[in-house]
């Protein structure tokens, strides 16, 4: 079978997989299988953090993202995301437990003194400690609340991400709800962003159902759609290992493009399921949830 | 020396049109330019046309005046908070129902980017960005780097945009700039009431970015709004400067300096 490709037209967003798959928590439905075992992928030195910067920085590279695993059990982050800061606006996904006084107070300092946006973003995956616990893990929604609430106290609007493990047509009251309960914690305006489940890694163990459809992407469902909306069309993946096509595709080797940034291929192959969830929800991984597709006035060089 | 007036999003807001529109004859220019996105967010927006034939405008298509144009079901803006999406509705259905076809029929001939050179300069006038129509390009997540790679694209020595409805501007390399030109619509989400255009002075070695504040009867705006019945919270901030619609786009640092 022949599968649609997608080319790299410009590195829009680089990604950091900086402390590989290594997590204090092992979320039952991780897409990448992170956790306390988990050293499929390792860390990533502030070396080639900085030298993969520098490259990216080159290519024009508009924001970065720090990513794991949970990036904060790096000792090194701190540093790294203010070599970054300093290049482009940047993001760090964590699950907000390693969030104590001081380091919300490093982060908020690092904040107000860059010139560009860090978004901290939070994972939250239930309104009520049972629901969430559940699927992050005992004793979880008590620190993660706690954590936010450092961060608001010093000024910072986390972006709380949800994955969503409802039917969709629940989405309204679920937000509701998710907003009261953040509303409670001390997050006075909170800022949520809902992510669909990937049938990926661990999920596909958790709900088996969320697999059944392994249908692919075709050349026809994308005639006429903006390719440049999916992630291999403006992101990759830095990692321990090499680099990868996007943060989805981890485990898959085929996603591997290269050692390094300079020489990645910048063309892919879109044969995995997870593709069609890139396809249907627009570039999640981003921060603004971008559904957003107009007609591109100019041609590329 | 050539002096331009680039005015950002309108959003049906024809007091302050009218207003800078005046202001501009005063000052002078030799060129007037809309970037865009005529309708949206506030009342009759018809009344914006008229005004803009009048004095020559030139303008260019912005993603709401594309919808318009086309008959699409929104305005492109891509929202996915169900708040943001129930209030981008509801203003797209009004300024749907309330632009007269002949309006459409115009916004339809308008051209997507409009280029230019004076003295020497390179200029792409565009409504999102040189790639995309309705790109979000704000201070705060545009790093230097991709700019840089944004003028290339566009083979321009600068490039002004609007869409984010927030001002700024930047020095590139090779004394390239880049300028959000903000817009006329509605505040910037700093609490102050008054609305904004940019200035470019043109002259073979220099290019000056100035912004212009526009102080214009946002009173009678409002109750026009009113009148309309428009939502509250839209005339809320038009009375306040405070955004409180459509908050999702914002990135941490813009959000941060508003209210909401």
């Amino acid at each position: 079978m022949k599968f649609p490709s997608a080319e790299l037209v410009h590195l829009d967003n680089l990604w950091f997989q900086v402390t590989g798959t290594l997590c204090n928590l092992a979320c039952t439905h991780c897409f990448n299988r992170s956790g306390p075992q988990a050293r499929s992928f390792g860390f990533l030195t502030l070396a080639q953090v900085q030298e993969e910067l520098e490259t990216a920085m080159q290519a024009g590279v508009k924001e970065i993202f720090f990513t794991g695993g949970e990036p904060f059990l790096h000792p090194q982050l701190p540093e790294m995301l203010e070599l970054s800061l300093a290049v482009a606006p940047t993001t760090v996904l964590t699950n907000g437990m390693l969030i104590t006084n001081r380091l919300a107070d490093r982060l908020a300092e690092m904040e107000r003194k860059a010139r560009y946006s860090l978004e901290i973003r939070v994972s939250l995956d239930g309104w009520t400690e049972a629901s969430n616990d559940a699927l992050r893990g005992r004793g979880v929604f008590k620190q993660v609340l706690a954590a936010i609430e450092r961060l608001c106290q010093r000024g910072l609007l986390p972006l709380v991400t949800v994955v969503r493990t409802w039917d969709e047509r629940e989405d309204g009251a679920a937000l509701e709800s998710f907003g009261s309960v953040l509303k409670s914690a001390g997050y006075t305006r909170p800022r949520i962003k809902l992510l669909p489940a990937l049938p990926l890694g661990r999920e596909l163990e958790r709900s088996p159902q969320s697999g059944a459809n392994s249908s692919l992407l075709s050349e026809e469902m994308l005639e006429g759609f903006d390719r440049d909306l999916l992630m291999c069309s403006n992101s990759r993946l830095v990692t321990d290992r090499g680099v990868w096509v996007c943060p989805l595709l981890i485990e898959m080797p085929a996603a591997r493009l290269g050692a390094r940034l300079q020489d990645a291929a910048p063309t892919y192959e879109l044969k995995h399921p997870a593709c069609l969830s890139c396809y249907h929800y627009g570039t999640i991984c981003g921060n603004v949830s971008a559904l957003i597709e107009g007609p591109a006035e100019l041609k590329r060089p | 020396m050539t002096r331009l007036a680039l005015l950002g999003g309108i959003y049906s807001n024809y007091r302050a049109l009218e207003t800078a529109l005046r202001m501009i004859e005063q000052r002078g220019a030799d060129g007037i330019y809309c970037l865009g996105d005529l309708g949206a967010f506030g009342p009759y927006p018809d009344r914006v046309y008229p005004l803009l034939r009048s004095c020559g405008v030139e303008c260019i298509q912005g993603n709401y005046d594309n919808s318009l144009a086309g008959g699409l079901a929104d305005c492109q803006c891509g929202y996915t908070d169900p708040r943001d999406n129930y209030f981008a509705r509801l203003s797209y259905a009004y300024t749907f129902e309330n632009t007269s076809a002949e309006n459409k029929a115009w916004l339809a001939s308008l051209p997507m980017t409009r280029r230019l050179e004076v003295e020497g300069w390179r200029i792409l006038l565009c409504h999102g960005s040189p790639r995309k129509l309705n790109e979000f390009l704000w201070e705060s997540t545009t790093s230097d780097a991709f700019l840089e790679y944004l003028l290339r694209l566009a083979d321009a020595d600068i490039v002004a945009v609007t869409h984010t409805g927030i001002k700024w501007h930047r020095r590139l390399s090779a004394g390239r700039q880049f300028i959000n030109v903000g817009v006329l619509g509605r505040p910037e989400n700093n609490g102050l009431t008054h609305v904004v255009y940019a200035e470019l002075s043109l002259e073979r070695d220099t290019a000056k970015v100035e912004f212009v504040p526009v102080e214009y009867d946002f009173r009678a705006l409002a109750a026009d709004m009113v009148e309309e019945k428009l939502p509250p919270e839209f005339i809320e901030t038009i009375l306040t400067g405070w955004w409180t619609t459509c908050l999702e786009i914002l990135p941490h640092k813009e959000r941060a300096r508003g209210r909401f």
